[in-house]
């Protein structure tokens, strides 16, 4: 059958016909999807997982008992999972085992632009890159197989064009594939250094034989059309290239990026004149075609930086300028993203930046948006995890430097389980005065609401153990907890200059779900539905703007008659401008 | 020769239904079909955009600037944004309509005036009160389908089997209000300009 799929789309589908058993995934823009198209066949084990490198370690145990397993996450997710990551690298697998990394090169949604295939090159294991939905759904067969002949874990690099566009598929029935018996073999899943020892000598084995395949494989194929032009490409960007230079080129095409085909591509080079090699972020193949000796044109022209397209291929190669319209395009106001309205981040941040002398530092998610104008309420946003730990070091220099500056750090609820649970058991373990502030509201929004160990739900929405976010806290040493209602102002402020004013670690848990979320029987039971809207009252208002300091997008104040006035369709009547407002303007309709 | 189109707006107005229509019946037709979105920021109130890419033959999911054949701004601030994708010689329908953004919203800046005479005066253009004839209809919600209406008959695709794309990707009790916005929006324009 036909369909038309996005690249997420086509590696659930293909998963699912080359007869994957478990897969797991840590939610992460550009990769989320994938996880989620699995997980409505019921053939395959599929998990949310805390972490990615719980997802690896997971589907590395999948594997070891004998499944085939894929475990998917976008890029930065691989640095948290690369401990399993190479290791399993030296360990190879029993069940075929692909590892789906979605890079993001333009930082759509990401901290940074780091190119994923050096992870292949790094572990030394083998690499698959996709170019459009068909090849993403195939190839994760071919991968499986790959994993399994050569007993390799495969890297499967996506990039967010692939993972999120469309493109046509065609889709067939799954293949069943038997779970492979397990064997216990301490000599190759029991990495003591003896082990390892013996084993990097199976990889570099391996690797020659890999090459060899690359070199055979039709997953890099050569399209021969006028000599004169050579272009070596994978990915996405050979969809670009194959733009720019149409029938008027030869093509190498590149879909096992690891080891090279160098062989073929030497073969390549020879044949053709000018040699162009098109890839996206980093000169990955470029280095090591180079490094054999051949000459071509790469990222001396191609910007290694943010995504490409084929304009901008065509541009830098031949500098080839298009007509476009020309106008002052500086008079469009920017539009950028900011917390919904209702947003209970939104809330608490607003009592956080009133304080003065306190460092605040954020974590990875909706709430990073809470750093930027009007609440400002953000220093430092590292990582996963990393507001807890940074806030740890931070406080300890600030000690050390006589300055009593408080440092009080911000993170999500996912976020938490996924790495913010070992920071804060450092704050406790080493001592610092850090406040840590969860921000619970019982979802991981960001990535568009997927469940956590804290929502009471799994990855197909049955039943799951709620874990209790003060028991974990009050576990892991900290002996001052609050959990409060972030919409409730004065209960928020006086939990932060309760924590402020405590001479010991100290936590509190601003519990409220998303705006956006439709709420689950849990959180119908403890929150019961919100209802209404609010509105000003024009004639109390005198336009001090503050409840548009608090930044709500359904609140617009209008310069011409100095008064604030809210949006019914956007408010979700939170109430907080209510609470801001000093001459009691806005209330509630109804109420 | 393949034709792009450009979808713009904010996130929430329904771009991305309207690119998934679009994309079925393209691909019902024959048509080889690319389409690209941006996930992420889009629940947040940003400026979002969607590209559909449809051809004999489609190799790149993307366009970069000055490529696109037609540019439906969802909003009308949108359309100054992204005008510089647009070909010299394409066409740009702009929804009347007013998402003021952020900095606007608190009384920093301006909703900028004059956005449809500054794009009249620099390409083919036709502007449309989307929202009015979605309230006509008697739901606001299908605005984004009045301009796929207006769409489809600039770029001459008006013999595709749209009610059944539009049965295809909405659910059924919302199919027959979005059947009617797509031919009132249709109805909108006229295209001498292009001679569709």
């Amino acid at each position: 059958m036909k369909k038309l799929m996005t690249g997420n789309e086509a590696v659930a589908q293909g998963a699912y016909e080359a007869g994957v058993h478990y897969a797991a995934a840590y939610p992460g823009t550009p990769s989320t999807e994938i996880l989620e198209n699995i997980a409505p066949h019921k053939e395959i084990i599929a998990e949310w997982a805390p972490n990615e490198k719980v997802a690896v370690e997971s589907a590395a145990g999948a594997s070891i008992a004998g499944a085939r397993t894929l475990s998917a996450m976008k890029h930065v997710g691989l640095n948290v999972a690369a401990d399993p990551f190479f290791t399993m690298g030296y360990i190879g697998i029993n069940g075929g085992m692909v590892v789906v990394s979605a890079d993001d090169p333009g930082l759509h949604s990401s901290q940074n632009e780091q190119d994923n295939r050096y992870y292949a090159k790094m572990a030394k294991v083998a690499m698959i890159e996709p170019s459009d939905s068909q090849e993403c759904k195939d190839m994760v067969k071919d991968a499986l197989e790959i994993s399994e002949k050569f007993d390799t874990m495969v890297l499967f690099r996506m990039t967010t064009r692939l993972c999120h566009s469309k493109s046509i598929v065609e889709t067939g029935e799954r293949t069943e594939v038997l779970i492979k018996p397990y064997v216990k073999n301490t000599n190759k899943n029991l990495i003591a250094p003896a082990v390892a020892k013996q084993l990097h000598l199976v990889v570099e084995q391996r690797l020659k034989e890999l090459e060899k395949f690359s070199n055979e494989t039709d997953l890099n194929y050569i399209e021969w059309n006028d000599k004169k032009v050579g272009v070596i490409s994978a990915g996405v960007a050979y969809q670009y290239a194959r733009e720019i230079f149409g029938d008027s080129a030869s093509y190498l095409k590149i879909g096992f990026t690891y080891p090279l085909p160098m062989e073929k591509i030497k073969k390549f080079a020879e044949q053709v004149g000018t040699l162009y090699v098109v890839e996206e972020l980093e000169p990955f193949m470029e280095e090591q075609i180079k490094a054999a000796g051949i000459d071509c044109i790469g990222k001396d022209k191609i910007p290694n930086t943010w995504e490409l397209n084929p304009d901008i291929v065509e541009k830098s190669l031949f500098g080839t300028e298009k007509a476009t319209i020309d106008y002052d395009k500086t008079t469009a106001v920017g539009r950028p993203p900011t917390l919904c309205a209702g947003c209970p981040h939104r809330a608490f941040y607003y009592e956080l930046s009133k304080k003065k002398n306190i460092m605040i530092t954020g974590d990875i998610g909706c709430y990073t948006l809470g750093g930027t104008a009007p609440l400002n309420a953000m220093d430092t946003c590292i990582c996963m995890g990393a507001s807890v730990s940074a806030a740890h070091g931070a406080k300890k220099v600030f000690e050390k430097n006589n300055d009593n500056k408080r440092v009080v750090a911000t993170i999500g609820d996912s976020t938490f389980f996924h790495s913010g649970m070992t920071s804060l058991l450092d704050v406790v373990y080493n001592k610092s005065n850090t406040i840590t502030c969860i921000l619970d509201n019982r979802i991981t929004a960001m990535t568009g609401h997927q469940e956590n160990p804290g929502t009471g739900y799994t990855l197909q929405g049955e039943e799951a153990y709620i874990t209790d976010i003060p028991e974990v806290v009050k576990a892991l040493g900290i002996k001052h907890i609050r959990t409060v209602n972030p919409l409730n102002s004065a209960e928020t402020k006086e939990a932060i200059d309760w924590a402020l004013a405590l001479e010991e670690p100290s936590v509190i848990i601003s519990r409220y779900p998303c705006a956006l979320k439709s709420y689950s029987e849990h959180d119908l039971n403890e929150f019961g539905p919100i209802k209404g809207v609010c509105e000003v009252n024009q004639e109390v208002c005198i336009g001090c703007k503050k409840c548009v300091g608090t930044g709500c997008p359904a609140i617009h104040f209008k310069k011409e008659i100095k008064k604030s006035s809210i949006n019914k369709v956007q408010c979700v009547g939170c109430k907080l401008c209510a609470q801001v407002c000093p001459v009691k303007a806005i209330s509630k309709v109804g109420e | 020769m393949n034709k792009n189109i450009l979808l713009v707006g904010v996130g929430g107005q329904g771009t991305i239904l309207v690119s998934k229509i679009l994309s079925t019946g393209l691909l019902e037709a024959g048509y080889d079909v690319k389409m690209s979105e941006i996930h992420g920021m889009a629940q947040r109130g940003g400026s979002v955009s969607t590209q559909v890419r449809y051809g004999e033959k489609v190799y790149s999911p993307i366009i970069g600037i000055g490529t696109a054949d037609i540019l439906v701004s969802f909003e009308k601030m949108e359309a100054l944004r992204w005008l510089e994708y647009l070909k010299p010689e394409g066409v740009v329908v702009i929804n009347d309509y007013e998402i003021p953004s952020a900095p606007i919203l608190s009384g920093k800046e301006n909703y900028p005036q004059g956005i449809i005479e500054l794009i009249e005066s620099k390409a083919d253009t036709r502007v449309i009160n989307a929202a009015e004839t979605a309230e006509k209809l008697g739901s606001d919600k299908v605005m984004n389908v009045v301009l796929l209406g207006a769409l489809v008959k600039l770029m001459n695709l008006t013999d595709i089997d749209w009610d059944k794309a539009i049965k295809d990707t909405v659910k059924e009790k919302f199919a027959d209000v979005n059947i009617k916005a797509l031919h009132a929006g249709m109805d909108s324009v006229v295209c001498s300009k292009t001679g569709c």
